[in-house]
């Protein structure tokens, strides 16, 4: 019998290495994987490289493993928030490499590796610094920006229920970077609010089919994310 | 002077030009003032990057949800016939041409359309771009609201943006608070003047080779 059911985060994140790529969902606070990002923050491995759309809020979660020192390259598009101090620290003082890309492009390449496309070429960023020294093509009179996939050895996510196949339905705008990131990663890991029963899940509302996943995780906790402190 | 349009009033003069049945994101910032002027018997989809069309405003005090909420992280509401949908779906709909229109603020847009509103290029300053690269190039019609001159009295639409650029040639409106300048093929127009604002004194104003549609 298939089950991808683990018991908790701790046993869901014990075999991530040092040197690990690790997508993280979430936009803001809504979809952030919390309770994930705590067990990786205790599980210990270091020299992490991050892809998430910010780069921490406050002092806890993403914030609070790139303060201890964990992460060597965050990968997002928007780093810079009113609280996104302990970023902002450790950005300036260079002990952490920040690789700055626009959204839409994050997502495409975070789309592409799961698809399995080799590259891609955007309009987005053309004539901009964050297309400074890549390949650039006319295709139809329009410039394009050449683009590589963004692959992970882990992805943390957050949906609103689960079952043991790993099929994945999430919770208004919570769903974001979730079923991209699960199909880019060779380990996607899922914490959900309920486990459902094999077959309770309405196959039509399915959005992220269990293929992608290979491990969920329930956590209890209230439906919507908190407020942001 | 008394006679240039308030934030209020750009974002009114923004809403006029927004027609029934368009989809739009309004950027964070000064452009999320357009919503509260959209009339209420005209049915215009407003979408937000982090997923969602048919966005609601913000709800009454006490039921934010945050899994609910816009670009700026701001609690919103659903409205009916609204979508959920993941980023790569959400950023299609721009690059793909699907979004009519967007309405981005700016640091200054040039004569050919040129948008400079993610960096101020200082070496100490945190970069951030979010998706305004992604709306300034997929959008079919890229909509700046912004005052016309800074605080030092230098016109922000200029020959050549010296800040670095989001998007090329993206342009096709500027809604300030004295006129409202249409970029097309290279050239601008002032479509719209206020309070007692003149050509001579916006010619003077802009430095710039500007046409008037009236």
């Amino acid at each position: 019998m298939i089950s991808k059911l683990v018991a908790n985060t701790a046993a869901a994140l014990a075999d991530v290495p040092d040197g690990a790529t690790v997508m993280i969902g979430g936009f803001g606070t809504a979809g952030q994987p919390m309770e994930l990002i705590d067990a990786l923050l205790e599980q210990g491995a270091k020299d992490l490289t991050i892809i998430n759309n910010n780069a921490g809020n406050g002092t806890t979660g993403l914030a609070a493993l790139l303060g201890a020192g964990r992460v060597r390259k965050i990968i997002c598009s928007f780093p810079r928030q009113v609280d996104s101090q302990i970023f902002d620290g450790l950005y300036r003082s260079g002990k952490l490499e920040l690789e700055l890309v626009p959204q839409g492009n994050l997502a495409e390449r975070i789309r592409a590796a799961g698809a399995g496309i080799g590259a891609f070429f955007t309009p987005t960023g053309y004539g901009t610094p964050l297309a400074e020294g890549k390949e650039t093509r006319e295709i139809n009179g329009r410039q394009y920006v050449l683009e590589y996939p963004l692959h992970a050895d882990y992805a943390l996510i957050k949906a609103d229920r689960g079952d043991r196949w790993g099929n994945l339905v999430y919770r208004k705008t919570a769903r974001n970077f979730g079923p991209i990131m699960a199909s880019a990663a060779r380990v996607a890991v899922a914490q959900v609010r309920q486990i459902a029963e094999l077959g309770e899940l309405d196959p039509e509302t399915v959005v992220t089919p269990g293929i992608f996943v290979k491990r969920v995780v329930q956590i209890d906790a209230a439906p919507a994310a908190k407020e942001p402190q | 002077m008394s006679s240039k349009l308030t934030r209020d009033q750009i974002a009114a003069r923004v809403a006029q030009d927004i027609p029934e049945g368009a989809y739009v994101n309004l950027g964070i910032g000064l452009p999320t003032l357009v919503a509260n002027h959209l009339p209420v018997d005209r049915e215009v989809i407003l979408h937000t990057e982090n997923g969602m069309l048919g966005m609601g405003p913000a709800p009454a005090k006490g039921l934010e949800d945050y899994d609910l909420i816009n670009a700026g992280k701001q609690p919103v509401t659903e409205l009916p016939g609204c979508s959920f949908f993941h980023h790569a779906d959400s950023f299609a709909m721009m690059r793909g041409g699907h979004l009519d229109i967007c309405v981005l603020g700016a640091f200054q847009v040039s004569q050919h359309g040129d948008l400079a509103n993610w960096h101020t290029g200082a070496p100490d300053a945190i970069p951030a771009v979010g998706g305004a690269m992604d709306l300034a190039t997929g959008a079919k019609d890229v909509f700046v609201m912004m005052e016309l001159l800074t605080r030092e009295g230098q016109s922000k639409l200029v020959a050549e943006c010296t800040y670095p650029l989001t998007g090329m040639r993206c342009v096709s409106r500027v809604y300030t608070d004295v006129a409202v300048f249409d970029i097309r093929n290279g050239k601008v127009t002032v479509i719209d003047m206020f309070g007692g604002m003149t050509a001579d004194e916006l010619l003077r104003l802009t430095g710039l080779p500007l046409n008037f549609s009236r």
